[in-house]
């Protein structure tokens, strides 16, 4: 069954727009827990209290910023109300970069847009996406939130990524190099030789969440009333020389490889 | 190689903090459905819905023991090109830090991988949960994005996207030429800055230089003893090599 579009907008560039359907492209399949209270076996509430542990109801409820430890700058509801952007269905594209332009930690949630009637602009501007190697730097007013993303062509599709704020990424420069000395040259060579052999495509299908399967058998067969008992895992670590570690690991894979 | 998990991306939703009347700080308490009494860490448990209203307890322990042994350790199997994984994939971000005895190896790897630009892939179980990660170096230091799970991504037929359409060249043409008149060579900084929160910071300096809206309270000891464990600096000093294991 198709999905149910989620938003609809316009990708605007210049003067042309592009209409879209917003869909999740995301579905987390984690395994999900509800609290409980240990007595009754029963979900539990939640409510915000005072420090004597009073219950505050949400209609005396003020929000408020800390601007010192102990001191808050309180904001009421019209005054918060009149930061929320203005509606818009427009997706405005800003800027087109290098897919490498934009690291990994700054993608956050993946949409796919699917055209909302006119097909061949939505078809050609992927094209042209894919042939141009750019990805688009997208702005946009979705639920009153102002949201920065990345326009770019998954296959013939495209899809609309929300981006972090730059404040939300923390940067390497901001730590300290490890500590430590360097690495020799014969442990470098070798580290090479070792990732030269393990070198490959990225195969998303080589990849399977095997625990999430193993809680969820362990799951069932307590509901059934019959869990399996389980053993403590004990975790042992050897300490070895990089030297060992290293050419070890070699002789293995080499071994693997003339097997296969 | 052993090391430590540090998360790469803080929150930067600004925290306004819920008050009561008076503009006492309030904080969050669970309580019994049944009973309305409040309840405390030991008094919950973790249970999942097999059935409308049927629960199945599962302890840390349990969830502990599931994960096999050899599921523990981040092993890098395979070794991929960055950029050839769709961004799809990627989910949060963390940094890793070199735990006792791992320091060698660590620069080991984040040397190696430097210089082949190259990214591991591995699986790896921590605090009930199996993570899809890729893990590349960045100023010597190695940051692990974790990734979705195949199945957790839709594919466009399930989503019902329609089959690819022959179009006009002349309209891809039209849509080329825009993204050649407006590429630039890196992406603007400026272009991810958080608005809201900058307008926000403006009306809260206004307030309180107008002293509107401004309360005191007297901090409970509690509150400033526990404030939140900043991981940020913890990770730095790993990282120096100035604390042992968190």
């Amino acid at each position: 069954m198709a999905a149910r579009a989620i938003w609809k907008g316009d990708l605007k560039m210049g003067s042309a727009k592009v209409p879209v359907k917003l869909y999740s492209a995301a579905q987390d399949q984690t395994v999900r827990f509800h609290i409980l209270d240990k007595k009754s076996k029963t979900r539990v509430k939640q409510h915000m209290v005072d420090e004597s542990g009073k219950e505050v109801p949400n209609e005396e409820i003020r929000k408020g910023f800390e601007v010192e430890p102990g001191t808050f700058v309180i904001l009421d509801e019209p005054e918060l109300g009149k930061l929320e952007p203005e509606a818009s269905r427009e997706i405005e594209i800003t800027q087109f970069v290098a897919p490498k332009e934009i690291p990994p930690e700054y993608y956050d949630r993946p949409y796919y847009l699917g055209p909302d009637g006119d097909q061949s602009a939505y078809f050609a501007l992927a094209q042209a996406l894919r042939n141009k190697e750019k990805e688009g730097v997208a702005h946009w007013v979705m639920r009153k939130q102002r949201y920065a993303g990345a326009l770019r062509a998954e296959d013939d599709h495209l899809v609309l990524f929300t981006l972090r704020n730059a404040e939300e990424v923390l940067s390497a420069k901001d730590l300290p190099r490890p500590a430590g000395r360097a690495p020799d040259k014969k442990e470098l060579t070798m580290a090479k030789q070792l990732v030269g052999l393990l070198e490959g495509e990225f195969d998303p299908d080589e990849y399977k969440d095997e625990y999430r399967q193993r809680v969820m058998e362990f799951i069932k067969k307590k509901a059934k009333g019959h869990a399996p008992k389980l053993h403590l895992v004990k975790t042992k670590r050897k300490a070895a020389s990089l030297d060992k570690v290293l050419s070890r690991s070699i002789e293995t894979l080499r071994k693997e490889k003339k097997a296969a | 190689m052993p090391v430590d998990l540090y998360p790469g991306n803080r929150s930067s939703r600004l925290p306004l903090r819920m008050l009561g009347p008076e503009g006492e700080p309030l904080s969050r308490h669970y309580y019994s459905q049944e009973t309305g009494d409040d309840l405390e860490d030991h008094e919950m448990v973790r249970g999942f819905e097999y059935e409308n209203g049927k629960y199945v307890i599962v302890t840390d322990e349990e969830l502990e023991r599931l994960a096999p042994e050899q599921s523990r350790d981040i092993d890098l199997r395979k070794f991929v090109d960055l950029e050839s994984i769709p961004p799809l994939y990627f989910d949060r971000s963390y940094f890793l830090a070199p735990s006792e005895g791992s320091e060698k190896v660590y620069k080991l790897l984040a040397e190696t991988m430097a210089k082949s630009g190259l990214a591991g892939v591995a699986t790896f179980v921590m605090r009930g949960k199996e993570y899809l990660v890729a893990i590349f170096p960045e100023n010597g230091i190695l940051r692990a994005e974790t990734m979705r799970f195949k199945d957790e991504l839709r594919t466009p037929k399930e989503v019902g996207l329609p089959d690819m359409k022959k179009v006009p060249a002349a309209t891809v043409k039209k849509f080329e030429n825009f993204i050649a008149k407006h590429s630039d060579k890196h992406l603007a900084l400026k272009e991810l800055k958080d608005q809201k929160a900058e307008e926000l910071l403006k009306l809260v300096e206004k307030k309180r230089k107008q002293h509107k809206d401004v309360v005191k309270v007297e901090e409970p000891e509690e509150r400033a003893q526990g404030k939140v464990v900043d991981l940020v600096e913890i990770l730095k000093k790993k990282l120096a090599g100035k604390q042992k294991a968190a």
